[in-house]
């Protein structure tokens, strides 16, 4: 599905990809982990286009995305801060998003599951941080493309929303889906998590299930496993 | 001596019975000139219409009425001048009058009146003529209600409309010259009234005078002259309520003054002329009550003036006001009112409490490098002009009015 | 494209900045039509408006509007649409409500005033007209400068740096250099140095309909010449059209390179 060959990229002088090779053919829901500025978001980002390799290849779904743009039906992405123009209403960034994209099936399902019917008609300035959210998160799965790409998307919901958002990625997963998720949130990661993809320093560090990884690490908590991965490279 | 002389050719009419010699093809007399050498003093020669070709008819010393009736037609054929006059208490009317040819040497003319008094030229139409009315050396005349029009393309070879020569006494009234060198042309001229004409698309001047004196304009239109009026080498001219307008173009004047003395300029409108009035050697004139109205400068001083003063005229949206170059001299800008004045008038006396200074830098500036101009209006040159107002540096100091008038001058 | 246009357009039609902007023409327009009552000077005054305000605020706005909008941008980035059609898309709806509250904004007084039946028409056409392209000259600039700094403070500066060299010290030099080499013949180099800069030559093609032409004549025949012909309207708006055109390719070529 996503396949990605001899990914460079810097910033400046600042490596943040080097060489990354990751190769994403199963369904399931698959955590990008890694330490701040190991550049979890610069490959996801990568895979959406918006930030140009300096060297390297993407092929998704066996098409190469240099200069398209059309591979995008088939992605649904969650930015980490979901920030709107502010002068629409709810119902209008929908509306509008649905006419950039086509037809959303899921829609009214999704609203209804999220609560996002009860501002649906206020302008989005006035909206707080989990709701702002809740709304993002309408927007990424109600066009029910197969690769999903969630960039923090715990971020701002309250316990009953995240329980919420675990069943749906549940639900998503039974229909075929491959999830990437990036988490900050060991707990939610560990209860999601078919595959764990580490990153570190521009490479896959680890790619795989989260016994495997406990395994690895002779840990028995999923926190504890992470927390020696980070630590392990440095001793 | 005029109304003793008047009487006398009153009288003498009344005594010798008046004759009548009408011209026509079927008449008797068939030429004008046959006719005027049959006149005798006081008779009239009524020119019946139709078109008679004749140049250079003479007319000598006989005081005589000629009267064209539905405007007989004098066509010249562009060889020489049409009438030739030595006459005193002469009338001349409702010709029409064509054709005269142009020449490097010789000054031919529709009608060429000299060394007479008392003569009348009136309501005649002149048509593609090298001069118009061409008066020498005589005096006390009328010339009014004159149409003379002509095609001139090049000032060598152009004739003036109205051309007066040691002449004086001479009333210049409600005529209408366009197409000329010059509309009206007064040389060594004086105690002269021109009234109520109107002179357009002339190639130089609407009205000249050079080396005239004591002499007087009034409610004339000047429109799209090379340049309006130029008085040069005068003394004791009086302009009063005449509008110059449209002289529009590289180096056009609305009234050009050069070398003038003791002049008075009042109750005129000056509007979209390049540079409304330009002076040079001025001296004792005064500028009152005129209005000077959308003009590219609105009095442009070239130095060498004195005691000029301009007081209660309204300075309307002109691209610079006042162009000033050397010192103040004894000139005098006061109660006037300009639109670009930005004070204000707290005692609400009606005068500005800040005084103001009509001459910008930017003025200055073009003087040196004309070719400046393409920056009028802009950002920069504003600040540059704002600068120099808050602290003038290269206009004169004291070019202030101290009295800028808060609301425009009605007269 | 044009959908972004219409929501960016949408967005901005709601934000009160917009109606700021236009009650400030509208106001203008009357104060100047119907409490001044003189044409000539109402135009002269709205030139001065036209080539310093409508370059800033272009600018301002731009800049703005594409650094309120940078998460909105990625949100649609991720969206199957083609990157430059996003930023064309967002440009466009700034420049084009910014147009539509200066022409609104003034055409209103205008028409109440019955300019239709005037013969200053043609002066007010050529104040749109070129109110209009200097929005779309200097919002673009504004999003070239705002696309290649991340920074938004320094990118306001940039901006700002840009209208000042723009509208005052391109200005200061071109008079600097027509004063240091008078004796030479300066027609040709001041007509280039005119048709460069778009507030320049704005102000050109305003004062050509009012009072600049007589005093043209004065000095510059190539000048007259020039502007005085259809050729020379025909390039003034070919050089307007570039200075659209040419940050709007940059736009897109900056886009298509750049990371998000």
């Amino acid at each position: 599905m996503v396949s990605i060959q001899n990914l460079h990229k810097k910033f400046g002088k600042h490596t943040v990809l080097d060489g990354l090779e990751l190769n994403i053919d199963d369904h399931g829901i698959i955590a990008v982990l890694g330490p701040n500025g190991s550049g979890k978001t610069t490959l996801i980002k990568s895979i959406l286009g918006m930030v140009v390799p300096e060297k390297g290849s993407i092929h998704i779904n066996g098409k190469p995305l240099k200069n398209n743009w059309e591979y995008r039906k088939e992605i649904d992405y969650l930015p980490q801060i979901a920030n709107f123009p502010g002068n629409l209403t709810v119902i209008e960034l929908l509306k509008m998003i649905k006419d950039l994209r086509g037809e959303a099936k899921r829609e009214q399902e999704l609203i209804n599951f999220f609560g996002v019917n009860k501002f649906i008609d206020k302008k989005l300035t006035n909206l707080s941080g989990g709701m702002k959210q809740k709304v993002n998160l309408v927007l990424t799965f109600m066009f029910d493309s197969p690769l999903v790409i969630l960039d923090e998307p715990t971020t701002g919901l309250d316990p009953v929303s995240i329980l919420k958002l675990k069943e749906l990625l549940h639900k998503e997963k039974a229909s075929g889906k491959t999830i990437l998720v990036t988490s900050h949130i060991m707990e939610f990661v560990e209860s999601v998590s078919d595959r764990i993809v580490f990153l570190w320093e521009g490479k896959i560090y680890f790619n795989g299930s989260v016994e495997e990884l406990k395994e690895k690490t002779n840990q028995r908590d999923f926190e504890h496993a992470i927390a020696t991965l980070l630590t392990g490279e440095h001793v | 001596m005029r109304r003793w002389m008047l009487l006398l050719f009153i009288l003498s009419v009344l005594s010798t019975q008046a004759r009548e010699i009408e011209v026509c093809h079927s008449c008797e007399v068939t030429s004008i000139q046959a006719a005027v050498d049959m006149a005798q003093d006081g008779d009239v020669i009524r020119i019946k219409s139709g078109t008679y070709r004749e140049h250079d008819i003479k007319i000598l010393n006989k005081s005589i009425r000629i009267i064209g009736e539905d405007y007989p037609v004098i066509d010249a054929e562009k060889k020489g001048t049409a009438f030739s006059i030595q006459a005193n208490n002469f009338t001349m009317e409702g010709l029409h009058i064509k054709n005269i040819s142009t020449s490097h040497t010789s000054e031919f003319a529709a009608i060429l009146m000299a060394h007479s008094t008392n003569f009348t030229i009136r309501n005649n139409r002149l048509e593609n003529v090298f001069f118009g009315i061409l008066i020498e050396k005589s005096t006390g005349g009328s010339i009014t209600g004159n149409r003379i029009k002509s095609k001139s393309v090049r000032q060598d070879n152009s004739g003036n409309g109205i051309h007066l020569w040691h002449s004086k006494e001479i009333k210049i009234s409600n005529n209408v010259v366009s197409g000329m060198r010059d509309g009206i042309y007064l040389e060594f001229a004086g105690e002269s009234i021109i009234s109520d004409n109107v002179c357009r698309d002339n190639l130089r001047y609407g009205l000249h005078f050079m080396f005239s004196d004591h002499n007087k304009y009034l409610d004339n239109v000047f429109e799209s002259n090379g340049a309006g009026v130029a008085v040069m080498f005068s003394k004791h001219i009086k302009m009063y309520r005449n509008v110059f307008k449209k002289s529009w173009g590289s180096a056009s004047f609305g009234l050009l003054l050069k070398e003038i003395n003791d002049a008075e300029l009042k109750h005129n409108v000056f509007e979209k002329n390049t540079i409304a009035i330009s002076a040079d050697g001025t001296n004792r004139i005064d500028y009152v009550e005129n209005d000077f109205i959308n003009n590219g400068y609105g009095i442009k001083i070239r130095g060498a003036c004195y005691k000029n003063i301009f007081t209660r005229n309204n300075f309307l949206y002109n691209s610079f006001d006042v162009a000033y170059t050397g010192r103040i001299n004894e000139n005098e800008f006061d109660r006037n009112y300009w639109s670009e004045y930005s004070g204000y008038d707290l005692n609400k006396d009606g005068i500005g409490d800040v005084a103001y200074r009509p001459v910008k830098l930017f003025s200055y500036l073009v003087t040196q490098t004309p070719e400046a101009i393409v920056l009028l209006r802009s950002m920069f040159i504003g600040l540059l002009d704002f600068s120099e107002k808050v602290s003038p540096i290269f206009t004169p100091k004291d070019l202030i009015d101290h009295h800028p008038q808060m609301k425009k001058i009605k007269w | 494209m044009f959908k972004i246009l219409k929501y960016s357009f949408f967005d901005l039609t709601r934000s009160s900045w917009s109606y700021i902007y236009f009650l400030f023409y509208l106001l203008l327009g009357i104060v100047l039509l119907f409490l001044n009552n003189d044409l000539s000077n109402a135009v002269i005054t709205l030139m001065n408006v036209i080539i310093i305000l409508v370059p800033l605020i272009g600018t301002i706005f731009g800049v703005m509007y594409f650094y309120n909008s940078r998460e909105f941008t990625e949100l649609l980035l991720a969206q199957p649409v083609k990157r430059t059609s996003i930023f064309l898309g967002q440009y466009l709806g700034v420049a084009v409500s910014l147009s539509l509250s200066l022409v609104l904004g003034l055409g209103i007084p205008f028409i109440a005033y019955g300019l239709f039946q005037s013969p200053a028409i043609w002066d007010f056409t050529m104040l749109l007209i070129t109110g209009v392209f200097l929005t779309l000259i200097f919002s673009a600039l504004a999003f070239n400068i705002a696309l290649s700094s991340e920074n938004k403070i320094k990118g306001f500066g940039y901006a700002i740096l840009m209208w000042l060299l723009l509208a005052v010290v391109y200005d200061g030099v071109f008079l600097l250099s027509l004063v240091y080499f008078q004796e030479y013949p300066l027609d040709k180099f001041s007509l280039i140095a005119t048709m460069l800069n778009p507030i320049d030559l704005s102000r050109i093609l305003i004062l050509l309909k009012l009072d600049i032409s007589a005093l043209l004549g004065y000095t510059g025949a190539v000048f007259k010449q020039f502007f005085g012909t259809s050729f020379g309207s025909v390039i003034s708006l070919s050089v307007l059209v570039l200075w659209t055109i040419l940050p709007l390719l940059n736009i897109a070529r900056i886009v298509k390179k750049k990371d998000f």
